[in-house]
């Protein structure tokens, strides 16, 4: 019985060596970058009477390593509320997640993030050269190498001419642009940002994008939150759509996309449209002897005789792949899609 | 102290530069001036009590007025700006920044301080025309009064990591003012029976000791004060501000940032 008990309880020793020493290692590398499970935050509101609003409905996400992840969602969604739970600014209500395969409040996962806030503001009496050593020392970034560190990452979100101006005298635009080179000085592994794109002009947009590219070629995981599906479209390995703190959906842009509609759009040479085609429901141009058609894909078959009939030279049948934005609208449209429906009261139109 | 504790009182002492906090000692030391100048001419036997006497409590009330004053704001401001927002993201833990912004504070009083007591010391050279033995205590009184410095840092941080500004200065306020006559509550609660008794017992023991600390008219009359009393008061003020810093810590650990 003694020896038993001896035998088991050192092998329940051995696991939990092996599980802190070992596993935590292995593990945490092979483990999503962000693993989201059940994160839910219901704010209360009201000065008076204290209301709950639940800002999260509980939400499962996970994020692997070197994904770039768009968080998409109209103002309100939810998205900013999500980024302050997983940087631990706010505690969530009930849920958990982990980054790195480390808690949420764990400094040496921290060591090795970036975080851009939504409309980020800094202690304006620095300038960015001194608010970038002051980040870089909370970070552990080496003294020494501080300062080729700041200039390359000044350089890189073209601030090098600002270096030495006080923050107070930045616009919009160089905020964001101070913000995201805090977010990336320490070269952390996974970067979460809260609408990195607002506030910018065109040609600042196009940076931040082109910096996203970069920032994804040299292998890290980027986590950010957009109302702008243009910029998600471009960017995104995938995206889940937010909507009342609900989880609409996550996928692939392709999967999203090719799951709007089920049409088909044939391409062929020709001198007219036929009527017989027409009268299928399809809607169609003409643009020199090249004729589109578009019709649903129940309708294809009917379509490829009326135009068999008709001599027509079929170019190409190609699936209609709506843009990120139709199915963005079409989400926000049903009432409910993932859950039981019982949550919501109305669909908003 | 670590390294980032240090990082942040080293930027809570330059946020206070920058915002031209020390243009208060041209504040104070025309007021120096002006004292040792008009009481140079008038007596011969005083001038010295009155200027240590008027010195000592203007650095006492100067130093109050910014502890207060910055203090309220230490936390509550990085939260309004949500300056906090790309602190606390990185390995920066939660009470390492109200220890950070405790030192940046502190510090700049403790460089304020000497600024101030250099001029006091100027004006006694300039009424007595030269220093004496005796007038080291001086530098007890100057020692004590930042001690009552850190004691007033620390309960306005701990107000300002729950409160609105405008509520925590008017506790902290408060708090000093009674502090101030602790003494007298001390007093008065060993007169008092029953209930009343229990409370103000209770009131005195709470509010800080801030009488303790005020050696300024007995330093100014010459007398000197005692050893034990220095280390009583260290380790008092010490304590009391540990405390409090605990309480702000625990309070501001729980807190969701809007
Ligand atoms: N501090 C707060 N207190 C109460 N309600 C909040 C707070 N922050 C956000 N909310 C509410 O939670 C919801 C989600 O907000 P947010 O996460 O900011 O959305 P998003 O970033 O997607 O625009 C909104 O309805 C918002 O009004
Ligand atoms: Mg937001």
């Amino acid at each position: 019985m003694v020896i038993c008990l001896g035998y088991s309880s050192a092998r329940f020793l051995l696991i939990i060596f092996f599980g802190t020493f070992l596993g935590t290692a292995h593990i945490g590398d092979a483990m999503n970058a962000i693993e989201i499970q059940g994160l839910e935050k219901t704010y209360s509101v009201g000065f008076w009477r204290k209301q709950p609003k639940q800002a999260l409905k509980p939400l499962h996400l996970s994020v692997e390593h070197g994904e770039v992840f768009g968080f998409l969602g109209p103002n309100g969604a939810g998205k900013t509320t999500t980024l302050k739970l997983l940087m631990g600014l706010m505690y969530a209500t009930s849920g958990s997640a982990r980054i790195l395969g480390m808690e949420i409040n764990d400094p040496r996962m921290k060591a090795q993030i970036g975080f851009l806030p939504e409309q980020p503001y800094f202690y304006d009496y620095l300038t960015a050269r001194e608010l970038l050593t002051y980040y870089g020392k909370l970070s552990g970034v080496a003294t020494r190498e501080l300062p080729q560190r700041i200039a390359a990452v000044l350089d890189r979100v073209g601030l090098t001419r600002a270096a030495t101006t006080q923050l107070r005298k930045f616009s919009k635009g160089m905020l964001q642009r101070a913000g995201i080179a805090q977010a990336i000085l320490h070269d952390p592994k996974v970067v979460f940002l809260d609408e990195p794109m607002s506030g910018l002009d065109p040609m600042g947009r196009r940076e931040v994008r082109d910096l996203m590219v970069q920032l994804k070629q040299e292998g890290k995981t980027i986590f950010f939150s957009t109302h702008i599906l243009a910029d998600a479209e471009a960017l995104c390995d995938r995206v889940a759509v937010l909507h009342e703190g609900e989880l609409r959906g996550i996928g692939t842009v392709a999967d999203l996309t090719s799951k709007t509609q089920g049409k088909v759009e044939i391409t062929w040479h020709g001198s007219l449209f036929p009527a017989a085609l027409q009268a299928l429901g399809a809607t169609g141009q003409v643009s020199g002897d090249t004729l589109r058609a578009q019709m649903n894909d129940s309708q294809l078959d009917a379509a490829i005789d009326i135009l068999r009939r008709e001599r027509c030279r079929i170019i190409s049948i190609v699936p209609v792949r709506g843009t990120l934005e139709e199915y963005f609208v079409q989400q926000m449209n049903t009432p409910d899609l993932s859950q039981t429906g019982s949550s919501r009261k109305g669909a908003s139109a | 102290m670590n390294h980032r504790i240090a990082a942040i009182a080293s930027n809570t002492f330059r946020e206070a530069i920058r915002d031209r906090v020390l243009y208060n000692l041209i504040g104070f030391s025309v007021l120096m001036a002006g004292t040792s100048i008009l009481v140079g001419q008038i007596s011969v036997d005083i001038e010295k009590l009155v200027v240590i006497n008027l010195g000592l409590t203007a650095v006492s009330l100067f130093g109050v007025v910014i502890s207060i004053f910055i203090g309220i704001g230490l936390v509550s401001k990085e939260i309004d700006k949500r300056t906090l927002y790309t602190v606390l993201s990185r390995p920066v833990q939660r009470w390492e920044f109200i220890l950070g912004k405790f030192f940046g504070l502190a510090g700049t009083l403790a460089v304020n301080t000497v600024c101030m007591a250099a001029g006091v010391f100027l004006s006694l050279l300039y009424v007595a025309h030269r220093l004496q033995r005796a007038d080291s205590s001086i530098l007890v009184a100057l020692y004590f009064i930042v001690l009552q410095f850190v004691i007033v840092t620390a309960l306005a941080l701990l107000f300002s990591s729950f409160s609105s500004p405008l509520l925590s200065a008017v506790f902290a306020f408060a708090l000093f003012v009674i502090g101030s006559f602790s003494a007298d509550l001390r007093g008065f609660a060993g007169m008092s029976h029953g209930f009343s008794r229990w409370i103000t017992t209770a009131a005195a023991y709470v509010v800080p000791n801030l009488s303790a600390l005020n050696v300024i008219s007995s330093v100014a009359h010459g007398e000197s004060v005692a050893r034990q009393m220095i280390l009583a008061n260290t380790a008092y003020s010490l304590f009391y501000a540990a405390m409090v810093l605990c309480g702000a810590i625990l309070i501001f650990e729980r807190r969701n940032l809007k």
